[in-house]
C-alpha cells in the first residue's frame, strides 16, 4: 500500500542543493520550482507531493505531521529544538557554521554580555554551558550592525565565508557549531511509513556519499 | 486584562462543548467496561499529592511538567498529578499491596506546566491501564493486546504498532562503559536516528571495538522483523548480554502479530522514550498524519521499590480526549421525546417511566421548538406517544 508523502523543502539556497539529491532519489518535480510562484507541487510519482516553504517552518510542518520529510539547516534544527523530530541523514549541502562573532581586536567587557541573535535557544544554551551570564537580544537580521552600533557585545550568527563579517569590522570567535542541512522526519512518520521513507533516505544517503568521495 | 479577553482559555486548555463531550463520555464508559472485562479493576488516585511520592521513579522531565503548589497545612510542597503511573505503582506497592497479580486501571484528567508535545494538550484525559507482579512473554502480549483493543473500540483507524526495548541498549552502554557525562551525547544522537552521526560518534568515544560496532548496528535498528533478523544476529554476536532482551522482543512480536495480523508492527531499537524508568520493552501505537504517538507504554520493574515493593510492572496510557477525535465512536443516538409544559401527575409518571426506558424527554412550552422523533399529546383521554412528522 503506497500512502501519500509529503516533503517539505526550504526555500533558497538549500532547495537548489536538494533537488539533485532528490533526483538521485528518483524524485523529480513536475515543474521548475524556481519559476513557479506556487507552494506545492506534483512530483513523478503521483504520492509524493514537494511543499516549498521557509526555512524556519519546515520542523513546524513535520512535527505537527503536515508533511512526512524535510529538508532542513541544522542551524534551524538546534533552535527549534524538540523531542519529536528525527534527523536520519546528513545531507552535507548548505554547509557552513554557527559562531560568535565581535568587533575586531576588542575584548569582551567583564561579567555580564549582551548577546544579539537570530537564534535565541541556540544562544542561552551555549553560554550556559560556558558558565557565562548573558542578556539575549533577538533580531530578525543584519546581526553584524548589532556591536557596531552598541547595541551588544558579541552576535552569534551563521558563518559562511566570513566575508560579510570582515567587510563590518567584526572577527568570528567561537564555534558553536558546524551546520549542513539535515534531513527530517516526525518521529511518527519514521515508525508508520517507515518502509516508503527508508529506500528514499537509503537512496539520498547513497547519492550523498557519492559526493563526498568525488570532493576529496 | 481588559474587558474584552476575559472569555480567553490559557494556551493549550480547553473547554469541550456538545455532542462531543458526550462522544467523550460514552467513550470513557466503553473503554473503561472493556477494561473492567479483562480483569482491571478501577482507581482514582488523587490529583493533589505531596510532590516526593509523585515524582518517585520518574524523570526530571516529569518533575518540571508538574505544578506545584505549598500546602498550607504541613509546609510541604504538593503537585497536581502529571502522570497516573507512579501514583498507580505507590497504590501496587503501599495501599493494596495484593499477594498475587493486581491489574489496575484508571481515567483522569492530568495537568502539565507545557505540553509533551505540539500536539498535545496541557490537561490531557489520561485513559490507561497497568499490571503488576506479571512478568513474561505473557504480561507484555496481555498489556500491548489491551491498548489495541481500546484503540479499535474507539474506531480509530490505520493503527501502526512500534516495538522496542532499553534494555538492548543498556547492555550495550554497559559493555562499551560510556563514561555518565558522555552519555547524555550519545542520547540525543540516537533520538535524532542520525545512523552517520552515530557512527562517528561511537568510533571517537567508545574504546571497545565490538561496542563502538553494535551501537552502529543499534542505529540501523528499525523496521519489520524480516527486515531485521540479520542485524539482530550481528548484535548478538558483538554484545552477547543483548540476546535475552532481543529474544524477548521477537517472542512478544511474533505473538502480538498472531493476535492482531492486520496491525502493521515496526521494531525501533533506537527508541529510548521513558528511558529514566522503563526497563525493558516500549511500545507505542501511531496513525498516519499526527505526528505523535497515540497511545504508549512499557515495562518499569524497579518504580514500586521506591514504596517498599519492586515487582514486574508494565502498563500504557493515551488521551482519551485524542481517542475521540481520531476514531470514529460514536454513542448510540438516543429517541428524544417532547412533552407539553403541563402540570398533570399521569403525564409526570409517564415521563419518568420513558426516562427510565432510557428515552430523552424534555419538556416544552408550545412556543418553543425542539428536534425530537415523537411527542406526547393528551388523545382520547389520555397520554399517548406520537411520531412527529420529520420536516
Amino acid at each position: 500500500m503506497t500512502q501519500p508523502l509529503t516533503i517539505a523543502l526550504s526555500k533558497g539556497r538549500i532547495l537548489d542543493d536538494t533537488l539533485p539529491l532528490l533526483a538521485e532519489a528518483g524524485i523529480h518535480p513536475a515543474e521548475d520550482i524556481n519559476k513557479s510562484r506556487k507552494l506545492i507541487f506534483d512530483t513523478n510519482h503521483e504520492h509524493i507531493k514537494l511543499v516549498v516553504i521557509r526555512a524556519t517552518d519546515v520542523p513546524t510542518y513535520v512535527e505537527y505531521g503536515a508533511a512526512d520529510l524535510g529538508v532542513s539547516g541544522k542551524d534551524v534544527l538546534l533552535e527549534y529544538d524538540s523531542d519529536n523530530l528525527c534527523e536520519p541523514l546528513d545531507l552535507n549541502i548548505a554547509t557552513c557554521r554557527l559562531m560568535t562573532a565581535g568587533v575586531k581586536g576588542v575584548p569582551l567587557p567583564a561579567g555580564r554580555i549582551k548577546v544579539a541573535t537570530k537564534f535565541v535557544n541556540v544562544a542561552k544554551r551555549y553560554f550556559a554551558e560556558q558558565g557565562r551570564q548573558v542578556d539575549i537580544i533577538k533580531l530578525y537580521g543584519g546581526m553584524e550592525l548589532a556591536p557596531i552600533m552598541g547595541l551588544a557585545d558579541l552576535i552569534v550568527d551563521i558563518v559562511d565565508t566570513g566575508n560579510t563579517l570582515k567587510a563590518n569590522g567584526l572577527e568570528a570567535r567561537d564555534l558553536i557549531a558546524p551546520v549542513s542541512s539535515r534531513l527530517v522526519a516526525s518521529r511518527a512518520a519514521m515508525k508508520v511509513k517507515h518502509a516508503q521513507i527508508q529506500p528514499i533516505i537509503d537512496q539520498i544517503g547513497a547519492a550523498v556519499e557519492r559526493q563526498k568521495q568525488k570532493s576529496r | 486584562m481588559t474587558l474584552a479577553d476575559r472569555w480567553l482559555l490559557p494556551d493549550g486548555i480547553e473547554e469541550v462543548l456538545p455532542p462531543h463531550a458526550q462522544q467523550i463520555e460514552h467513550l470513557r464508559r466503553r473503554l473503561i467496561d472493556l477494561m473492567d472485562g479483562w480483569g482491571y479493576d478501577l482507581v482514582m488516585p488523587p490529583v493533589l499529592e505531596y510532590l516526593d511520592s509523585l515524582l518517585t521513579g520518574t524523570g526530571k522531565d516529569l518533575d518540571l511538567r508538574t505544578f506545584k503548589v505549598t500546602d498550607q497545612l504541613s509546609g510541604r510542597l504538593m503537585g497536581l498529578s502529571a502522570d497516573t503511573t507512579p501514583q498507580v505503582a505507590r497504590i501496587d506497592a503501599h495501599s493494596l499491596a495484593p499477594e498475587g497479580i493486581g491489574r489496575f486501571c484508571y481515567c483522569r484528567t492530568v495537568f502539565h506546566t507545557r505540553a509533551r508535545s505540539l500536539l498535545a494538550s496541557r490537561t490531557p484525559t489520561q485513559i490507561g491501564a497497568e499490571l503488576f507482579g506479571m512478568a513474561g512473554v505473557e504480561a507484555d502480549v496481555e498489556v500491548i493486546s489491551l491498548m489495541l483493543t481500546l484503540l479499535r473500540a474507539s474506531k480509530v483507524a490505520n493503527v501502526h504498532l512500534d516495538l522496542g526495548n532499553v534494555g538492548v541498549y543498556r547492555a550495550i552502554a554497559d559493555q562499551a562503559a560510556i563514561a555518565p557525562e558522555r552519555e547524555a551525547e550519545l542520547f540525543g544522537l540516537l533520538k535524532l536516528k542520525c545512523a552517520s552521526d552515530i557512527d562517528a560518534w561511537a568510533e571517537a568515544n567508545v574504546a571497545d571495538k565490538a561496542a563502538a560496532d553494535a551501537l552502529k548496528v543499534l542505529a540501523r535498528l528499525q523496521g519489520t522483523v524480516e527486515q531485521l533478523t540479520e542485524r539482530f544476529e550481528q548484535l548478538i554476536a558483538l554484545v552477547p548480554a543483548t540476546a535475552t532482551e532481543l529474544n524477548h522482543l521477537l517472542d512478544v512480536t511474533r505473538r502480538v502479530a498472531s493476535r492482531h495480523p492486520d496491525v502493521p508492527t515496526c521494531l525501533d531499537l533506537t527508541e529510548l522514550r521513558g528511558y529514566q524508568y522503563h526497563t525493558g520493552l516500549v511500545f507505542a501505537a501511531y496513525v498516519p498524519g499526527y505526528g505523535d504517538a497515540i497511545a504508549q507504554g512499557g515495562r518499569y520493574d524497579e518504580t514500586g521499590k521506591e514504596f517498599g515493593r519492586a515487582r514486574p510492572a508494565r502498563g500504557f496510557s493515551a488521551d482519551l480526549r485524542v481517542l475521540a477525535r481520531l476514531g470514529e465512536f460514536a454513542p448510540a443516538a438516543k429517541p428524544v421525546v417532547v412533552a407539553p409544559e403541563v402540570e398533570d401527575p399521569a403525564l409526570w409518571t409517564l415521563v419518568q417511566q420513558l426516562r427510565d426506558q432510557g428515552m430523552r424527554v424534555i419538556t416544552t412550552r408550545p412556543q418553543d421548538s425542539q428536534q425530537a422523533q415523537q411527542a406526547l399529546q393528551f388523545i382520547d383521554g389520555q397520554w399517548q406517544l406520537v411520531e412527529v412528522p420529520t420536516v
